[in-house]
C-alpha cells in the first residue's frame, strides 16, 4: 500500500492522510494507490502539510505499518521516551518499530 | 563572560523580527518550503522526524545562570520539559512549533542568546576548552580569541554563501579537550622562543563520511593576525572548493586533494594579498573583549582540604573533579550520563537547578562540553561536598567522567531525520552492561562514541571505541570501530569488520573490553593497549 505523510506546517507534528484529512495516528492512514501526485500538490498548496510524500506500507492486524523503520519511528515517537510517544501507556509499543 | 554591546543586541533583535516576518509569510502561504528552508536553517530551525528542532548557540560552551534559566524556561514553555546538550557545545529542543519559533528567539534575545549560524552553510558556533580560564595547563584563556572570531565572522557577507558548513576551534593547552584537530580550522595558542603569543594553525580536519585529522598549516601565527588568516583560509576554500557534490565540498576534501603543502602555499599567498587591507581586528577590540574574561575574584584564603569521609563523595571527586589553577578551587564536572538516561538530555528542572548551583558555587558560570556534560569551572574545594549532595539528589552526580558509561551519542533515529539507526538505546544497553561502578573504574579512561549515521554527530571516528549505525536492508546494523581519539593524540578509528545487530553490538563491545583486560599492561588505557597490539587480537576475539 502507499501512504501519504508529512509534517503539520504550523506544529511540525507527523501526520498521515486519511482519505479526506490528516491525522496524527498511523491507524487512520489509507492506501492512496499510485496516483497521488495531484493530492500531494493540493495539500501542500492548502498549507495543511509541510513537504508531504508517499511511502510504502503494509496492511497488518493492527492497521497500516510503514515499510521503513524511519517512518515507523515517525509514527510512534521516540522509542527512548515512551512517555512522549503516541502510546505512553504501552511500554512495549517500541517493539512495533523493530 | 562576554556581554552584548548595543550593536550586538540590536543585530540579534532585528534578526528575530526578520525571522518572525519570514515565518508568518511561510504560514500564510506566501513562501514555499523550498524558499523558506534556507531562511529557517539560518536561524537554527530544522525539521526533524517528529517536529521542528531548534538548535541554540552557546558560544564556546560558556553561559551564565540567567541564560541557563532561560533555556529551562524555553523547555517548559515551548517544548516538552527537557532539552538536549549537543556534541558541539550547543543545546537543542526537539518539539518546536513553527508558529512559536520567533517567540522563542525573542525570549533568547533577552538573555543575549540566539540560534544564528547553528545550521546551514555557515561558520558555526566556535568551540573551545570547557576548562578555559580555570585550568593550570593553559597559556592564556582561549575564549577572548574564540569570541573575537565569533564576532568577526557573524553576518560576514563574504562568508554567507559558502560551499558547506565551517567549524572552528580555539584551545590554549597541550591537552586538547575540544577535539581541535577534528575541526575545519583549529587554532592552538602557543608562545614562540621570544615569549610572544601566537597560534599553531591546523586546517582540514573533520568527521562526517570522510574523516580527517587536520595537518599543521602554520606553526606560528602572531595573535593579531587571527582574523586575516582565517579570512585567507576561507577565501581559498570558497574559491577552490567543489560545489557540485555536497559530500565533497568541505575544506578537508580540498586539503586531502591538494595535500597540506599546496594548501599552505595557497593560504599564505592569499594572506599576503589580504594583509595590506588591514582586515585584522584592532588590538583594542581584543583588549575590550578580553576584559569580559578576566576571571572571577578568587578567595586567596580558600581552604585546600576536602573532607572525603563520605565514600560516595570521594568516588565522585576522584572521577569528576579536576585541578584548578587557583589554590583552594576545583573544576567540577556534572555528568549528564546517568544509568538508563539519554546522553546529553536534561530536564527543565535539572537545568534550573544547575543554574542555581552555578550561581551559588561557581561564580554564576557554566560550561557545556562536546562530551555532552556540564562543567562548573570555579568551585571552592570547601563547597564541593554541598554541591555534590545537591547534584546527587537531582540525579546529576554520576561519577563516570571519561569512563565507558560516559558515552557520547547523537539523537540517532529516535529523533533525527538523517539517521539510519538508533544511537540512544545502544548507549543505554552498553551503560547497563557496564553498570558496575568498580568495574568501570577498573577499565579506566575509555571514550565510547556512537553515531546513528555516517554524518558522525556522535563523533564515532574519534572514540576509543566507536559505533556507527547503518541501514542494512531496512534494519539497524552497527559497525564497530577501534582506536580513535579526539584529544591531543588525535586519530581515527578503524572498522573491525562486519557489523552487528543491536544486541550483538553490545556483546561486541564487551568482547572487545574483555580482550583489552586480558592484554593490558600496567597503566595502559584501552587506547594505549590498542595502539600497542593493533587490531588483530580484537578482530580475532570478535569474529573467530
Amino acid at each position: 500500500m502507499k501512504i501519504l505523510t508529512g509534517n503539520d506546517l504550523k506544529t511540525g507534528e507527523v501526520i498521515w492522510w486519511t482519505g479526506s484529512d490528516w491525522s496524527r495516528h498511523i491507524e487512520d492512514a489509507v492506501d492512496v494507490g499510485e496516483n497521488f501526485e495531484a493530492l500531494l500538490h493540493q495539500e501542500e498548496a492548502a498549507r495543511r502539510v509541510n513537504t508531504p510524500y508517499a511511502i510504502d506500507g503494509e496492511v497488518t492486524e493492527d492497521g497500516p505499518r510503514p515499510a521503513h523503520i524511519k517512518d515507523r519511528v515517525r509514527a510512534l515517537g521516540p522509542t527512548v521516551r515512551p512517555d512522549l510517544t503516541l502510546k505512553p501507556a504501552d511500554p512495549e509499543a517500541g517493539n512495533w518499530i523493530i | 563572560m562576554y556581554q552584548y554591546d548595543k550593536y550586538d543586541q540590536k543585530m540579534v533583535d532585528a534578526r528575530v523580527e526578520e525571522f518572525r516576518d519570514q515565518a508568518n509569510r511561510r504560514i500564510a502561504g506566501e513562501m514555499t518550503e523550498d524558499q523558506f528552508k534556507p531562511l529557517r536553517l539560518k536561524n537554527g530551525l530544522y525539521l526533524q522526524l517528529h517536529a521542528y528542532m531548534l538548535r541554540v548557540a552557546i558560544p564556546y560552551g560558556t553561559l551564565n545562570s540567567r541564560q541557563m534559566r532561560m533555556l529551562a524556561t524555553i523547555a517548559r514553555k515551548y517544548d516538552r520539559g527537557y532539552a538536549h546538550f549537543t556534541t558541539r557545545q550547543n543545546i537543542q529542543y526537539n518539539w518546536i512549533k513553527l508558529e512559536q519559533a520567533a517567540d522563542i528567539l525573542a525570549d533568547l534575545a533577552t538573555v543575549e542568546m540566539h540560534a544564528i549560524q547553528t545550521s546551514g552553510e555557515s561558520i558555526r558556533n566556535v568551540s573551545s576548552d570547557q576548562y578555559a580560564g580555570a585550568t593550570a595547563d593553559e597559556i592564556v584563556d582561549p575564549r577572548p580569541y574564540a569570541e573575537l572570531i565569533r564576532q568577526a565572522t557573524s553576518f560576514h557577507p563574504e562568508f554567507s554563501y559558502m560551499p558547506r558548513k565551517f567549524k572552528i576551534a580555539v584551545i590554549a593547552s597541550d591537552e586538547d579537550r575540544a577535539a581541535m584537530r577534528l575541526h575545519d580550522l583549529g587554532f592552538k595558542l602557543v608562545r614562540n622562543d621570544k615569549g610572544e603569543l601566537g597560534f599553531e594553525v591546523y586546517v582540514g580536519g573533520g568527521m562526517g563520511r570522510t574523516p580527517f585529522v587536520s595537518p599543521l598549516i602554520r606553526d606560528f601565527l602572531p595573535v593579531e593576525h587571527m582574523f586575516s588568516y582565517t579570512e585567507a583560509v576561507l577565501r581559498v576554500w570558497n574559491r577552490w572548493a567543489r560545489r557540485d557534490n555536497i559530500h565533497k565540498q568541505r575544506i578537508k576534501i580540498l586539503v586531502h586533494q591538494w595535500g597540506a603543502e599546496k594548501m599552505k602555499e595557497r593560504i599564505e599567498a592569499e594572506w599576503q594579498e589580504i594583509l595590506p587591507n588591514a582586515s585584522d581586528i584592532p588590538h583594542k577590540e581584543l583588549e575590550r573583549i578580553a576584559t569580559y574574561f578576566e576571571g572571577p575574584a578568587f578567595d586567596d584564603n580558600a581552604a585546600e582540604d576536602i573532607d572525603l569521609s563520605d565514600p560516595d563523595f570521594k568516588i565522585w571527586v576522584d572521577q569528576n573533579v579536576k585541578p584548578h589553577k587557583h589554590p583552594g578551587y576545583a573544576i567540577a564536572n556534572i555528568s549528564l550520563k546517568p544509568a538508563e538516561g539519554i546522553p546529553g538530555d536534561a530536564s527543565a528542572d535539572q537545568i534550573d537547578l544547575m543554574a542555581d548551583l552555578a550561581e551559588q558555587y561557581s561564580f554564576d558560570e557554566l560550561r557545556v562540553t562536546h562530551a555532552q556534560n556540564i562543567v562548573f569551572a570555579h568551585v571552592k574545594k570547601s563547597d564541593l561536598y554541598a554541591l555534590w549532595q545537591k547534584l546527587d539528589a537531582a540525579g546529576l552526580a554520576p561519577a563516570n567522567l571519561d569512563l565507558i558509561s560516559d558515552i557520547i551519542a547523537c539523537p540517532g533515529l529516535d529523533y533525527c531525520s538523517l539517521a539510519n539507526a538508533r544511537s540512544i538505546p545502544v548507549a543505554q544497553k552498553i551503560a547497563e552492561r557496564f553498570s558496575d561502578a568498580e568495574g568501570q573504574r577498573d577499565l579506566g579512561e575509555l571514550k565510547l562514541k556512537i553515531s546513528g549515521c555516517i554524518n558522525a554527530c556522535g563523533h564515532h571516528h574519534s572514540g576509543h571505541i566507536g559505533i556507527l549505525g547503518v541501514d542494512r536492508k531496512g534494519t539497524e546494523n552497527y559497525q564497530l570501530l577501534l582506536g580513535g581519539s579526539g584529544a591531543e593524540d588525535a586519530s581515527l578509528g578503524k572498522i573491525t569488520g562486519p557489523g552487528f545487530d543491536e544486541d550483538g553490538i553490545v556483546d561486541a563491545v564487551e568482547t572487545t573490553v574483555s580482550k583489552y583486560k586480558e592484554l593490558r599492561e600496567d597503566g595502559e588505557r584501552f587506547l594505549d593497549t590498542y595502539r600497542r597490539v593493533g587490531m588483530a587480537p580484537f578482530k580475532e576475539a570478535l569474529y573467530d
